[in-house]
């Protein structure tokens, strides 16, 4: 093929297979050189910039029951296959779950929305993904199925490094599992990108619960982009904790935590100096539209 | 690597392809089947000059593996005119002059194409969100934006 100038992915065998085992098996014959591909929205452009290099791509999209938004047993539960935009389009998490539906408006753009799924957008690893820390947020868990049965990971556990996530070669992630989060609670995440379908200059996502005197009883902060992994700002959650989101002291003291926790490199989006202070200036709009979403009872 | 056989509705018609599975479904519309009209226009994602409609949802046809497409329905720019008549969308950008140099027209045709099938009377706001992922270098997208909006006008479909 004539395509000197063109980006070509490297030659890889390809599988479709229709059901989980199947796929499973696929994964324990291919070993190391085996890779996942669902909506490939990360992983093709990787390929075609040859930063990735598989032997075998096992595609789970012709795999039934992996798409869906419900609620059961005290948990939401997202099939990881579940596209981004269907994400996007859903009133129960619009209601329900604000944080993750502003998520859902600000990965890549709305092509890529209509391919990319949850579990890609998560298991990739990528630190300037908006998903891990929104699910960090949420104190979430994921479910690998392997050969030998399924196993739950929790979120904080499971972004150990860049492009490093805690599955196993032959695990796939099936499903994300968000505690059902109590009455007075509400989230928000925000994205500061420098136009569509950019990486993240940085996000932060909050999460929280108020008791009866509008203090927060919960708090879960998330930051994308601004460190080798997603990072959970766990001091700055522990500051907020038996405090009013209107306070203008814990307010300063929740922007310089979080901007505390992160860990960002300068590069063309911004020097670590500026992108700390824009975790500070993000946390603390997040925190307020979070706290007038939990006032309203978690609705919009 | 073994190739594979997919067989692709392509604007109607059924197209049977071996391909190498690393064979990207741009290349597959252009080379096998010599729809050019599907434009490569960064090659890296991030521009949707490539966008084709599959199974009814607009995607980048560079970021989707041909063999992917095996079974899908796909649609593609020289599938909107019917019987030698330009689509009402764009019979609406030459109105409203929504094109210069038209590098990205196919891929702006297939987002407002994607989201008039969805939302027949979008918003100004709507139709900005629908082609977000659309890079054009030449405009600054006002004429664009007219255009959808003339496109939405129209009673024929």
């Amino acid at each position: 093929m004539e395509h000197c100038a063109l980006l070509l992915p490297p030659s890889f065998d390809y599988a479709a297979p229709q059901t989980l085992p199947e796929a499973l098996g696929l994964l324990e014959k291919g070993g190391e050189g085996a890779k996942v591909i669902a909506g490939g929205q990360s992983l093709i452009p990787l390929l075609k910039l040859r930063l990735a290099s598989p032997t075998i791509l096992v595609d789970i999209n012709r795999i039934g029951g992996l798409d869906y938004i419900r609620e059961s047993g005290g948990f939401l539960r997202v099939g990881a296959l579940t596209r981004m935009a269907e994400v996007e389009a859903s009133g129960l998490l619009k209601r329900k779950y604000p944080i993750i539906h502003d998520a859902s408006t600000v990965i890549g753009d709305p092509l890529v929305r209509n391919l990319g799924t949850v579990g890609g957008n998560i298991s990739h690893g990528d630190p300037a993904n908006d998903l891990p820390a929104v699910m960090l947020a949420l104190g979430a868990e994921f479910v690998a199925m392997g050969p030998s049965g399924q196993r739950n990971v929790r979120a904080e556990e499971f972004f150990q490094d860049t492009f490093a996530v805690a599955l196993e070669h032959n695990e796939i992630l099936t499903e994300i599992l968000v505690p059902v989060p109590p009455s007075r609670s509400g989230g928000s995440y925000l994205k500061f990108e420098q136009k569509v379908a950019d990486f993240a200059t940085a996000g932060v996502a909050v999460q929280l619960t108020l008791n009866s005197k509008d203090e927060c009883e919960n708090v879960g902060i998330g930051l994308t982009a601004v460190g080798p992994t997603a990072i959970k700002a766990r001091k700055a959650e522990e500051s907020m904790k038996g405090r009013k989101p209107t306070d203008t002291e814990a307010i300063s003291d929740l922007a310089r935590l979080a901007a505390e926790a992160s860990d960002p490199a300068s590069d063309i989006r911004g020097t670590a100096e500026y992108k700390r202070r824009l975790v500070g200036m993000l946390a603390t709009r997040a925190l307020k539209t979070a706290y007038g979403r939990a006032r309203r009872g978690g609705a919009k | 690597m073994a190739t594979r056989r997919v067989t692709v509705s392509v604007n109607g018609s059924r197209r049977e392809a071996e391909v190498e599975p690393r064979l990207l479904l741009v290349h597959f519309l252009r080379e096998h089947l010599g729809l050019t009209g599907t434009h490569v226009g960064c090659d890296t994602s991030n521009c949707s000059a490539c966008g084709v409609l599959m199974d009814g949802k607009v995607v980048k046809s560079c970021t989707v593996l041909a063999v992917q497409a095996d079974g899908r329905d796909i649609l593609t720019v020289e599938g909107l005119a019917k019987g030698g008549k330009p689509h009402p969308i764009q019979k609406a950008f030459i109105e409203k002059h929504g094109i210069q140099c038209g590098f990205c027209t196919p891929g702006m045709l297939m987002s407002a194409y994607a989201l008039l099938s969805e939302n027949r009377h979008p918003t100004e706001e709507e139709i900005r969100r629908g082609i977000s992922g659309n890079v054009c270098r030449c405009t600054g997208y006002a004429k664009i934006v007219e255009s959808v909006q003339r496109a939405a006008l129209s009673r024929t479909w």
